[in-house]
């Protein structure tokens, strides 16, 4: 159905962003003044219209809130008609709301985390136009639309992670990002070929149906097509999710100022792999080889991540690693088909709330800290930024999977779903989930103890302050989001809210407050917690790393993957260029001047014609014109 | 109007204007310049109001002209443009106003390491608006031999343009760039002189009953496939030299680095589109058994130019040899699009020769700006210039993203329309040329990291940011190719009827999907 009303403007939603990155860049230093004010103003209402739209759809029975837009035609060659266009539906709503909600949020915390920064403005530039392409991305109505958008929060990811261009060290990380996620979206690009070559369309509409039956042209697909499609997708979905085996830029990416970290590396972009993933449901549902893989790479990386996140002093990158490890998850349950779909955006919402939170307490605590992201030289802060501590708390409560608090509900429904996968590969993932639910107690636990918890171990020269409000009062929005979402969530129909688009899971969910899988989570939970305060808690910290296990120091270089993808892919890659570069100058091009030579006499005759040059040419042609016409003449005349 | 000889005006003002900057009192540079922009601005202005005539929906040719030229040897002056050659030309006379306006305090200072003998600053401006009428009488002419004669044309201006203006090597490279071209334009010549024998022939064995060298008589021989065959290769080679693919593209990184940069605008952007656009409009629709028959051979050429030329970019290091790299991996795309043989791929090809004129044109310009600056254009003499010149830094990163093929970025919307169009018939071909999208992700974000990242290199500092006239050089530029990116259409739109004419001419229909069929297990479709 053609969208109505506030949704009709659903534009409204990507072009006000858009106009503010725009203006804050061609505006240039003149905007200097004004610039952040602009750009949070352009988010908010982004937000404001966001919400409009939410309560317009609300108001219609479930099985019309699936609302198109078409703004003009952006591609009509042959059979391949693509429009520029929009779909509001309870899946891209409940995206917008979480980008422009919790990215608004970013947006004025930033303004008081970058209030130093000369080149402040172009931040907020950038910020913008990442909310407006990220909203591109979950908004378009065909695989086109969305790989606009997917590829603008890829530069937008280039240009924040790089946005200290002149640290080496954050221009190389950006690059990095950046040709990963190429690597992904050689298959997102594959894939969208080889969904019109087969079904003639890439909308989704056509392809995957409108409804929650799924019965698009998806539905006649053939198991190998549809594994083709499924694989070359989750390649595409890897990349931007950091998801085994395109992880490795995620940890680089803290480069970036941590706002940003908060934003694109932990609550929005890096979760764009997992909508993909829902949103083409329709075609891995088709194919349970697609499916297992989805799940397996999820599974694999949730440990991954989490095992890199218990060895990192860094107070960023244990929070990178924990976002690769909380993306598993989502990732694990997309997998499972219509019996995981809900839990795994349940699970990316709630997520979005206290990782942000969790990113931007991090922020707040670099902030009094010199800027200074070592565990090791934090301790007590609990007593000097009491907010941040607050704040920071909750958001731990909930990721760690505290009862009663956001990631309790959403990531109990992904463990037990996985269990009801059933057989071995049910088994297995399932086991996995629970035991990530021990080492993110763990691992978070000795995060919060090593910040804020046990003796002062920072430098006489540091004095840790809290932040200001403008800073502190986004912290405590998002604390009550970590508080609250996943229950809300769960228990307030978001299922019901989804099914439109997800489908309808075979067995239906009931929540209960205590299963067996819930209680064993639990006893994981208090134990990884009680190991984490008997190590860093109740114990002196050293200010110094020890030097630890293999497994610590393997977990520290981010379980070899840099090296692997050193060994593999970079050096054989520096050596085919320079092969290439030398083949190039000695084998080819001294091959052909060596035959024009052959043909030309010697090689001293070329070296004569370069001397006199115009004089030769002149000669040439005159030679040449004679040519012709002789040429022509023998031809007429026969 | 329509009877406005509208393509012989366009190809004799620059023609005029390039007489009149030669008489001008070379003392008086500053009337030079502004003579050859004011000249090369109208030609601009025509062009458009002609191109606002252009009705996508009528006949295939429009504006034509036809006068005999050489009555006895069969040859018209014939000029006329279809969707594909009009964007084309648009192309080529929106970039030279700004080639000329970016070589405004270039003339006498060329682009090379070395500082050449102080040139002629009008013979310079003169040798640009002679190649710009050379340019527009290529892409209009409808007459075959019109179009040799405008192809070997070409020639001229760009060999003293290099030869003179160009950096330490500049002769061999000239010399080089000229051998090359002469020796595939020998060829061609010979193929487009046989065709005079065979439309002469009657039409009862496959003739037309009388010479001539008009491209809508000649597209009706019936050529025996054998004589088809070796015709086709004769202008094939030629057009493979100019475009130019591997492995006969060793004189386009030499000419790129020895030019003047804003020249290089036009040698990459335009001039070597000829080949591209010789192969679409003169192999497959003079010679479409041949091109069938040559396509297996052809598409591994394309895909091996686009990989090696991808490679070898990340190899390099000088700017102006990367950019020609990078070309030479694009061109592989185009002839890989032409030779797909499909509505999109083919679409998204003449598309690419535009967009890939003005992506390459951008990254010539700024690459341009900054060897002015630094005279320089080794990527190693820079580093941290978007600490000193962020809006060259911005400007020079929106160039180089259109390069890679960002997605919001004109070329974006011709590669994947290359790719998707290539993959509904030759899937494996479509599937190794998507590694370019990794590399050119590489070579592109490499050099801007080397020569903006980092801390500020003491020789950059103090260089200067863009000035005005900079700007309005490379604003307009980078305007296209964002409003391309978004709205490809209108262009399309342009475009579409020429290449369904080709299609058509080759007897090739796009494939039709296929839900049930198994298409990673066979290979080929149906």
């Amino acid at each position: 159905m053609k969208a109505e009303g506030i949704q009709a403007a659903s534009w409204l939603l990507i072009a006000l962003p858009l106009a503010g990155a725009a203006i804050l860049l061609l505006g240039g230093r003149r905007t200097d003044r004004w610039g952040h004010l602009l750009g949070v103003a352009m988010s908010v209402a982004s937000f404001a219209v966001g919400v409009a739209m939410f309560a317009q759809m609300l108001g219609y029975a479930a099985d019309e809130r699936r609302r198109t837009l078409h703004l003009w035609d952006f591609i009509d060659v042959g059979a391949f008609k693509v429009g520029m266009d929009l779909l509001v539906d309870p899946l891209s709503i409940s995206f917008v709301l979480l980008i422009t909600g919790v990215g608004s949020l970013i947006h004025i915390y930033s303004i008081g985390y970058m209030a130093e920064d000369p080149d402040r403005r172009r931040f907020f530039a950038y910020l913008n136009l990442f909310v407006a392409a990220m909203l591109l991305l979950v908004l378009g109505d065909n695989f086109l639309v969305m790989f606009i958008g997917w590829e603008g929060v890829g530069l937008a990811s280039y240009l924040l992670i790089g946005f200290w261009q002149f640290k080496p060290t954050a221009a190389t990380a950006a690059k990095k990002a950046f040709v990963v996620n190429r690597v992904g979206d050689m298959g997102l690009i594959i894939a969208i070929a080889l969904i019109f070559a087969t079904f003639g369309t890439i909308e989704y509409g056509a392809v995957l149906g409108t409804g929650a039956e799924h019965a698009g042209l998806a539905s006649q697909l053939s198991t190998g097509t549809a594994t083709a499609i499924g694989l070359l997708l989750l390649l595409g979905a890897c990349g931007k999710s950091a998801q085994l085996p395109l992880q490795s830029w995620l940890l680089d990416a803290m480069e970036g100022p941590t706002p940003v970290s908060a934003l694109i590396h932990a609550a929005t972009m890096v979760t764009a792999g997992v909508y993909l993933i829902v949103r083409a449901g329709p075609i891995f549902e088709m194919s349970e080889t697609a499916q297992l893989v989805v799940t397996i790479v999820g599974a694999a990386t949730l440990l991954f991540g989490a095992i890199i996140g218990c060895a990192k002093d860094d107070i960023k990158k244990a929070l990178a690693g924990s976002t690769m490890s909380q993306i598993g998850y989502m990732t694990l349950a997309a997998g499972l088909g219509k019996a995981g779909y809900v839990f795994a955006i349940a699970h990316l919402i709630a997520h979005g709330f206290f990782k942000a939170g969790l990113f931007l307490g991090a922020g707040s605590v670099m902030h009094g800290m010199k800027d200074d992201v070592n565990m090791r030289h934090y301790g007590a802060l609990r007593s000097v930024m009491m907010i941040t501590y607050a704040t920071f708390g909750l958001g731990y409560l909930a990721i760690i999977g505290f009862p009663g608090l956001s990631g309790w509900f959403t990531k109990e429904g992904i463990i037990e779903a996985a269990f009801d996968k059933g057989g071995t590969s049910g088994a297995v993932l399932g086991a996995c989930a629970l035991l990530g639910a021990g080492i993110t107690a763990y691992y978070m636990s000795r995060v919060m103890f090593m910040t804020f918890f046990g003796e002062k171990r920072w430098a006489d020269d540091v004095h840790p302050h809290e932040s200001p409000k403008i800073m502190t009062v986004p912290l405590i929005l998002l604390a009550v989001g970590s508080l609250a979402a996943g229950g809300f969530l769960i228990l307030g129909g978001f299922a019901h809210f989804l099914e439109p688009v997800v489908g309808t899971p075979e067995k239906e969910h009931h929540f209960a407050l205590i299963t067996p899988t819930g209680a064993v989570s639990l006893v994981l939970m208090v134990a990884g917690a009680a190991i984490a305060w008997r190590q860093y808690g109740s114990r002196k910290v050293p200010r110094e790393a020890p030097k630890g296990s293999f497994v610590t120091v393997a977990a520290r270089k981010d379980l070899y993957g840099d090296a692997l993808n050193e060994s593999l892919l970079m050096r054989p890659g520096q050596w085919l260029t320079r092969l290439a570069v030398w083949f190039d100058g000695r084998g080819v091009d001294g091959l052909v001047n060596g035959t024009a030579a052959g043909i030309g006499g010697t090689s001293g005759r070329l070296r004569r014609v370069q001397t006199g040059f115009a004089r030769s040419y002149a000669l040439s042609m005159t030679f040449g014109a004679a040519l012709v016409v002789a040429a022509l003449l023998v031809v007429n005349v026969s | 109007m329509s009877d406005f000889p509208w393509l012989s005006v366009l190809i004799a003002l620059p023609v005029v204007g390039a007489v009149l900057v030669s008489v001008i009192p070379r003392e008086r540079e500053a009337l030079v310049k502004q003579v050859a922009l004011g000249v090369s601005v109208l030609v601009a202005v025509l062009a458009g109001i002609m191109a606002a005539g252009f009705d996508a929906g009528g006949p295939r040719f429009q504006f034509e002209e036809r006068y005999w030229w050489i009555r006895e040897f069969g040859i018209h002056w014939a000029l006329g443009v279809d969707g594909v050659s009009l964007t084309l030309i648009l192309l080529s006379v929106i970039l030279v106003p700004l080639v000329i306006l970016g070589s405004w305090g270039e003339a006498d200072r060329s682009g090379g390491v070395d500082v050449p003998p102080k040139r002629s600053v009008k013979t310079y401006f003169a040798l640009l608006l002679s190649l710009e009428a050379t340019m527009i009488g290529v892409f209009a002419a409808t007459d075959v031999f019109v179009f040799y004669v405008f192809f070997e044309a070409l020639l001229i201006p760009m060999y003293f343009i290099i030869g003179s203006y160009g950096g330490a090597q500049r002769s061999y490279a000239a010399v080089k760039f000229l051998l090359y071209s002469l020796f595939g334009g020998l060829l061609m010549l010979v193929a487009v002189i046989w065709l005079y024998p065979l439309s002469a022939k009657p039409a009862a064995e496959g003739g037309l009953g009388q010479g001539t060298f008009l491209f809508t008589e000649l597209s009706k021989l019936d050529i025996d496939p054998t004589t088809a065959k070796w015709l086709f290769l004769g202008f094939f080679i030629a057009f493979a030299i100019k475009a130019p693919m591997a492995p006969v593209h060793t004189w386009l990184p030499d000419a790129a680095q020895q030019s003047p940069a804003p020249a290089l605008v036009l040698l990459v952007g335009v001039l070597d589109k000829v080949g591209t656009y010789g192969m679409l409009r003169f192999c497959l629709e003079l010679f479409p058994g041949a091109a069938r028959w040559a396509t297996p051979v052809v598409i591994v050429f394309a895909v091996a130019s686009i990989i090696y030329g991808a490679i070898l970019a990340i190899g390099q290091v000088d700017m102006k040899r990367l950019v020609a790299y990078t070309s030479i991996s694009h061109f592989g795309f185009i002839v890989l699009g032409i030779f797909a043989m499909t509505s999109q791929a083919q679409s998204g090809a003449a598309l690419y020769m535009v967009n890939h004129g003005f992506a390459t044109g951008a990254l010539f310009l700024v690459v341009g700006f900054m060897i002015v600056r630094r005279r320089s254009a080794r990527i190693a003499d820079y580093g941290g210039m978007q600490k000193v010149a962020p809006v060259l830094a911005g400007s020079f990163l929106i160039a180089g993203l259109s390069s890679l093929s960002l997605p919001g970025l004109a070329p974006f919307v011709s590669e994947f329309l290359v790719i998707v169009g290539t993959y509904t018939r030759y899937q494996w071909a479509a599937i190794a040329s998507v590694i370019a999208v990794v590399l050119a992700a590489v070579y592109i974000l490499w050099m801007y990291q080397r020569t903006m990242g980092g801390p500020a290199a003491p020789a950059v500092e103090g260089l200067k940011d863009l000035s005005v006239r900079e700007k309005w050089v490379i604003a307009p530029i980078l305007a296209i190719i964002v409003a391309m990116g978004f709205f490809p259409q209108p262009v399309l739109h342009v475009i579409n009827p020429s290449v369904n004419e080709t299609l058509a001419r080759v007897d090739q229909r796009d494939p039709a999907p296929d839900v049930t069929g198994n298409v990673a297990e066979n290979g080929a479709r149906p």
